[in-house]
């Protein structure tokens, strides 16, 4: 079996590896590049443990073909924090304590950027469905929720 | 034993030959559109080595076009896309609702209408609404392009018209003219991300004084394919599509189901529920017509 050359933008930067044709870009992610922010949960795209952006658009990297991320833009987790510190997102989900275990969390934190990059005004129903996708054992997803909704303001705010 | 490989082709020409070298070689060759089923059967149910053709590169099946008479919808354009489309929602809100119940937000970002068909499952959300706006199925095939009435294309369970050597392109699909729309229905026990339990899909035409002059009825998850409901049909046309209609549609929907008992329903239920999903969407499919 020959591994397959591939050519990509992670988080800003251009990232080159090799993998298995048959690789989950998840499995690239964290055994090929040690990029393990990214969680594997149900491996079946139910959970969105393993959620990253592909060209600002969410998807489940366990779904996806390491091989097909030639060409694309990956954000995961490792870029959501700026050089001066965390995310207003990341500071949210701390403050309102919307996180216990934190399997669930670096999955929850892209969702919630790919959800305020494209609507910085979402009311709590597109909130739970933009994450339905998403499972959380813990939380009970009020407090999710409720960071959600404060990081929205924050970023207003700043805007 | 083969190995697993990935191709890229760009071009349906370029597809079609990947194809035929494939199955040439001796390996299996299997079309990759949004890889939303395909990668969770081949870690569970189906590990087989194979070679992956992406067809989310052929740029063939990446067009989409509303033209005046037809739109076309490529077989690799993620459900995302095309919900995002406001245009295309406006003129076939049906099939894109189906498309849109089809997953998360992470699902729908991947999944494509084309790969939901191909998938050939007997509960695919799509299929039903497909065949009610009478979406006929665009196959790359290496005689040409070959054509086959959605209806037709499933042929059991998960299993389809394609030979080794062909893939779907894409959809045309009649733009609906007049006073013509389309709905969708499903039922699952909860309010987002699961399997149907039962699916119905309704188009219809109504003329100047709401009688409904054309009708196309389909049902999902009620037997081992998604099947037309001529009975439905009749049942409207002619009508003002009133509960009367709407009644009589339920009940040919009910008598041509053919459920199984698992764990998501039985047979009963299933029969019962498939009827009442027809006569909802029979109504909103009327309203959103009487709305145009």
């Amino acid at each position: 079996m020959s591994k397959v050359h591939v050519l990509t933008s992670i988080n800003g930067d251009a990232v080159e590896f090799l993998c298995e044709p048959h690789q989950s870009l998840l499995e690239v992610l964290r055994d090929e590049l040690g990029l393990t922010g990214t969680k594997e949960g149900c491996a079946t795209g139910d959970c969105g443990a393993c959620s990253v952006m592909i060209d600002e658009r969410l998807v489940c990297s366990c779904l996806m073909l390491g091989v097909e991320a030639e060409g694309v833009e990956v954000t995961t987790i490792e870029g959501i924090a700026g050089a001066d510190g965390l995310h207003v997102i990341q500071q949210k989900y701390l403050e309102h304590a919307a996180l216990q275990c934190g399997i669930c969390t670096p999955g929850f934190i892209v969702a919630t950027k790919a959800l305020l990059d494209k609507n910085p005004d979402p009311d709590e129903t597109t909130i739970r469905y933009w994450l339905a996708g998403n499972l959380c054992r813990c939380t009970g997803y009020d407090k999710i929720v409720r960071a959600v909704q404060d990081a929205a303001q924050s970023l207003a705010y700043e805007a | 034993m083969g190995a697993y490989a990935y191709l890229a082709p760009t071009s349906v020409e370029e597809a079609l030959s990947t194809l035929a070298a494939e199955a040439a070689a001796g390996n299996r060759a299997q079309m990759l559109a949004g890889g939303t089923d395909v990668m969770v059967q081949m870690r569970s149910i189906d590990k087989g080595p194979r070679t992956f053709v992406d067809v989310k590169h052929v740029a063939e099946a990446n067009e989409l076009h509303i033209g005046d008479d037809e739109v076309f919808i490529g077989a690799g354009i993620a459900s995302a896309v095309l919900n995002e489309n406001a245009e295309l929602k406006g003129i076939l809100p049906g099939l894109i609702e189906a498309a849109d119940l089809i997953g998360s937000t992470q699902i729908q970002g991947r999944a494509t209408i084309g790969g939901n068909l191909c998938n050939s499952s007997p509960a695919g959300d799509t299929i039903p609404a497909l065949i009610a706006c009478g979406a006929v199925c665009v196959i790359a095939s290496p005689g040409g392009n070959r054509e086959v009435p959605t209806e037709d294309f499933v042929t059991g369970v998960g299993t389809n018209v394609l030979e080794p050597t062909e893939f779907l392109i894409g959809f045309r699909i009649p733009r609906p003219k007049g006073r013509t729309s389309d709905a969708y229905l499903r039922f699952i026990p909860r309010t987002e991300m699961d399997i149907a339990v039962c699916g119905a899909g309704v188009a219809l035409t109504l003329d100047e004084s709401g009688v409904c002059t054309a009708a196309k009825v389909s049902i999902g998850a009620v037997a081992i394919t998604a099947l037309v409901v001529p009975g439905a049909a009749a049942a409207l046309v002619g009508t003002a599509v009133d509960d009367q209609a709407l009644a009589a549609a339920a009940d040919a929907s009910s008598a041509l189901s053919k459920p199984i008992t698992d764990k998501r329903g039985t047979v009963e239920y299933r029969r019962k529920v498939v009827g009442v999903l027809t006569k909802r969407a029979g109504a909103i499919a009327r309203d959103r017509a009487l709305a145009l």
